[in-house]
């Protein structure tokens, strides 16, 4: 997808050098890079209101995941019920979430961040849950055995021992959520939606915007994912991270 | 007594959004009109049509989707090739937000229900593929190896024995397609397809309440996909994968 | 009963030979091959068992019969046919499959796992339902498991099925890989046992992979030492493989105590005995003590009216004027005439006595056998000249 995407880009930009022209923002060409450098001030917001979108909903996402997982985990009957639950938020499409929102938190950032820490919750929960159920029964026996409260078990134990699969998990609630939040525009949240939609569709459907929010939005996944198989290899110095 | 003043007020502001939503179920029920001029809005026939049309479309996608990806992730997993492939068009497929999608859509290709459904389709394709390709990698190596010893042929090994036990992770990518299928056909209503979307983007038509209406369709037409599709993976799920798992579950 | 009478299948597929004439595989992109110019000859209806170090090319060797890997050249034999004369789903229907994964396919029940070949050749539903009764029976399951699923029967009972479904179109020839390999050490002894007994009434063709050398003594008729490269350095019966090892090699890979493995291929009943000092209760003390000083064991074996053995008597009991109806101390352990030497010693030493009566098939003492006449008879020339017939080996 995204090696189309730059095919397209740079087939784009060859058309564009041939015929020379300036006024390519008033023809609406496919892209138009002299826009993009003239208007550059105007990217800037909605990539930092995406970000915030982003770190918000990840990090309250993992912190509900983490205490919903730790609850549960000595607790197995708690398991299917917050499976269910988070599976059922999850299942609804995130445009239809914002606005069932809308009459409780109004239109806004808060209203965005809430609905997609619910998504982030689901993905991280279910990771979380798998990765303490699949403790090596010898890890937890030698554990006990050496005299560790359950308490230190999982501090010292379960969790780390867990952890490349919360990150796991975190990493595929971060991409995903890149590109969700670009519906955030719907909610009245600006992010990258407000240049694909805003700007772009609605601008008489604005090509530049169009591709370049897009651009955008798939270099912040790819450079979201890249962060955390970074972390994800400094978590379990154990074992080789084996993404791809 | 200005203490009380909190737990009152919150008492209130329940009932407050809960006439949103009552204003919103009133909207699904019966026409109005519309917000700026004597349009009739609203109302089941409205809704129905909408909902209509946005079944079709996400119905018809799922097909195709599956149609496309389900062959081809079983055939790579059956032959344990293109794997980096198959992971790495999952990943891309999360990365690629719907919005943009179908802005492309409509900036490069234009508009109408077909193009919708390409679009819808194109982001059906990618967990069904990861989870064919995942499910059938999966298979215990040693009824593939026992299965073929015995004399089945390649097919047979699919049919008899892969497939079968890779019903619960094929369902788990046909499900995630689903909900990525009803949320992006949902904004179909951008690139010119009456879906629920319509509601959902229109509060200058259809109002706070109509907007509501659309979320609250739109929310249970996909609990209604996910439900439908959990129903068929529990009855295509073979009863000795699900003791298997049971079994697994108790000596863990 | 009657059930496994027809399970033999003799007349049916009577077993077939299999033979391999000059066979070298190499897999692509190695540099050495993996078997090399393997030639064996298994007569049908014979156990032959591969074993060698890992590495060897035994599953190599083996999975060449069925085609699951490719022959690069020479040519296997399965009833007088080249196996590349058949498809390999042909030819892999006619030959029993069972690896050490066991393989049950989990989301089908016993009976359709067990009737997984019948169903792909095209046997009606009466006849594949007759035959997996007929296999439970065989393999002492109880019936009601046929409707039941992979996942709620024991390891061990999974390795039987294994074994029932390989049977279940009674093929000539069947092909083991590390069978019992899973299973732990009791129930790999039992399931051994069983699996014998099972061949002395089916009389199959089986290629027999395994590592361990104790279970292919115990199983095999004859055995394929392999070396590295899948080169054969030797190719014996078990006793000849005890007896006259080929080469260092061979003599290294079957231990220093091939002496004692030598063990599992007697029963109690191939060597001489010492004679019980029998006495039966009443008997005058003076006559007992008379026979003991004759006697190589140093004490009386009391025995009923049929020569069953009740106890050993001490010294105290035979103070008394005439034999007690009660010892002092038990017989155990009993041994009986077809007991596995090697497990008769085991018993022995298990036991802290060192003499131990042995019984006929009635019950009745018919001599004693001690750690003494055991060690006798491995420095013994009998213990090296000695060969058990593979037709007649131990059922234990």
């Amino acid at each position: 997808m995204l090696a189309t995407l730059t095919t397209l880009l740079a087939q784009v930009q060859i058309r564009e050098a041939g015929s020379g022209a300036t006024t390519c923002q008033g023809k609406n060409e496919a892209f138009c890079p002299s826009y993009v450098i003239d208007n550059i001030d105007d990217y800037v917001s909605p990539v930092l209101e995406h970000l915030v979108l982003v770190l918000a909903s990840v990090l309250a996402g993992f912190l509900v995941a983490m205490v919903l997982a730790v609850l549960s985990h000595g607790r197995r009957w708690l398991i299917p019920v917050f499976i269910g639950t988070t599976g059922v938020l999850y299942t609804i499409p995130s445009i239809a979430l914002f606005l069932l929102l809308l009459p409780i938190t109004g239109r806004g950032t808060e209203t965005a961040i809430i609905a997609l820490s619910l998504y982030n919750l689901q993905i991280i929960y279910r990771n979380a849950n798998s990765g303490l159920a699949n403790i090596p029964r010898s890890a937890l026996d030698s554990g006990t055995g050496m005299g560790m409260t359950k308490r230190q078990l999982l501090w010292k134990v379960e969790l780390p021992l867990a952890l490349p699969e919360i990150i796991a998990g975190v990493r595929i609630a971060t991409v995903s959520t890149v590109a969700i939040a670009t519906l955030a525009i719907f909610a009245g949240a600006g992010g990258l939606g407000e240049i694909l939609y805003n700007e772009g569709v609605q601008r008489g459907v604005f090509k530049t915007n169009i591709v370049f929010g897009s651009l955008l939005a798939v270099s912040l996944a790819i450079a979201f994912d890249g962060l955390l198989i970074l972390v994800q290899r400094f978590a379990a110095p154990w074992r080789r991270a084996r993404a791809l | 007594m200005a203490e009380g003043e909190g737990p009152v007020s919150a008492v209130l502001a329940i009932p407050a959004f809960l006439g949103s939503f009552g204003g919103a179920i009133d909207f699904i029920f019966s026409q109005r009109e519309s917000v700026q001029a004597g349009e009739p809005i609203g109302g089941l026939s409205q809704i129905w049509d909408l909902l209509a049309t946005q079944m079709a479309v996400s119905i018809l996608a799922l097909v195709l989707a599956t149609a496309i990806a389900l062959p081809l992730g079983v055939w790579l997993g059956h032959r344990g090739v293109g794997e980096f492939a198959a992971v790495a068009i999952g990943n891309a497929g999360r990365a690629i937000p719907e919005l943009a999608l179908i802005a492309l859509m409509v900036a490069f290709i234009g508009t109408g229900v077909l193009n919708v459904t390409i679009a819808v389709t194109i982001l059906g394709i990618p967990p069904i593929l990861t989870n064919a390709f995942v499910g059938m990698r999966q298979v215990d190596r040693g009824a593939v190896d026992a299965a073929r010893g015995m004399g089945m042929t390649e097919l047979e090994v699919i049919r008899r024995v892969e497939l079968p036990l890779a019903v619960p992770t094929i369902m788990g990518g046909v499900r995630t397609a689903s909900v990525n299928i009803i949320a992006t056909s949902t904004i179909g209503s951008i690139a010119g397809v009456k879906t629920l979307g319509d509601l959902i983007l229109g509060q200058a038509t259809y109002g706070t309440e109509g907007v509501i209406a659309g979320a609250i369709v739109v929310a249970l037409l996909a609990l209604a996909f996910e439900l439908i599709l959990a129903a068929v993976q529990k009855t295509l799920t073979p009863r000795g994968l699900v003791l298997q798992r049971a079994a697994a579950r108790v000596s863990a | 009963m009657t059930g496994q009478e027809s399970a033999a299948g003799g007349s049916e597929h009577a077993a077939a030979s299999v033979v391999f004439r000059d066979v070298t595989k190499r897999y692509r992109g190695a540099e050495a091959d993996a078997v090399e110019h393997l030639s064996l000859d298994v007569p049908a209806g014979e156990i032959c068992v591969l074993v060698g170090p890992s590495g060897c090319g035994k599953t190599t060797a083996m999975r060449m019969v069925n085609r699951t890997v490719e022959i690069t050249s020479g040519d296997i034999e399965v009833g007088g046919t080249s196996v590349t004369e058949r498809s390999p789903a042909q030819l892999r229907r006619e030959i029993g499959y069972v690896i050490q994964q066991i393989g049950l396919f989990p989301h089908r029940t016993i009976a359709q796992n067990i009737a997984t070949v019948p169903a792909l050749i095209g046997w009606d539903r009466e006849r594949t339902r007759a035959r997996v009764r007929e296999l439970l029976e065989l393999i002492s399951l109880p019936a009601d498991v046929a409707d039941r699923y992979p996942a709620q029967l024991s390891g061990g009972q999974q390795q039987r099925v294994g074994v029932a479904r390989a049977l279940a179109a009674d093929p000539p020839v069947m092909l083991m890989d590390e069978p019992f390999g899973a299973i732990d050490p009791i129930n790999r002894e039992r399931l051994q046992n069983e699996f014998l007994r099972l061949q002395a009434e089916i009389r199959k063709t089986i290629l027999f992979v395994t590592h361990d050398i104790d279970e292919a003594i115990k199983m095999g008729d004859r055995i394929a030492v392999l070396r590295e490269g899948g080169r054969l350095a030797q190719f014996a019966t078990p006793a000849e493989l005890l007896m006259d090892p080929a080469d260092d090699f061979v003599e290294d890979f079957v231990g220093a105590d091939r002496a004692l493995k030598r063990l599992a291929l007697m029963r109690v009943s191939d060597i001489d005995l010492w004679e019980a000092p029998l006495a039966f209760a009443g008997q005058d003390t003076a006559e007992v003590r008379a026979k003991l000083a004759g006697a190589e064991v140093p004490w009386a074996l009391l025995v009923d009216s049929d020569r069953r053995p009740i106890g050993w008597l001490s010294d105290r009991d035979l103070a008394a004027a005439t034999v007690p109806h009660r010892p002092d101390s038990s017989p155990d352990p009993v041994l009986d005439r077809d007991d596995v030497l090697r497990d008769a010693l085991s018993d022995l030493l298990q036991s802290q006595t060192h003499y131990a009566p042995v019984v006929d098939a009635s019950g009745a003492a018919v001599g004693v056998l001690s750690l003494d006449v055991i060690s006798d008879f491995l420095a013994s020339d009998q213990a090296k000249v000695e060969e058990h017939p593979a037709t007649a080996r131990p059922h234990d």
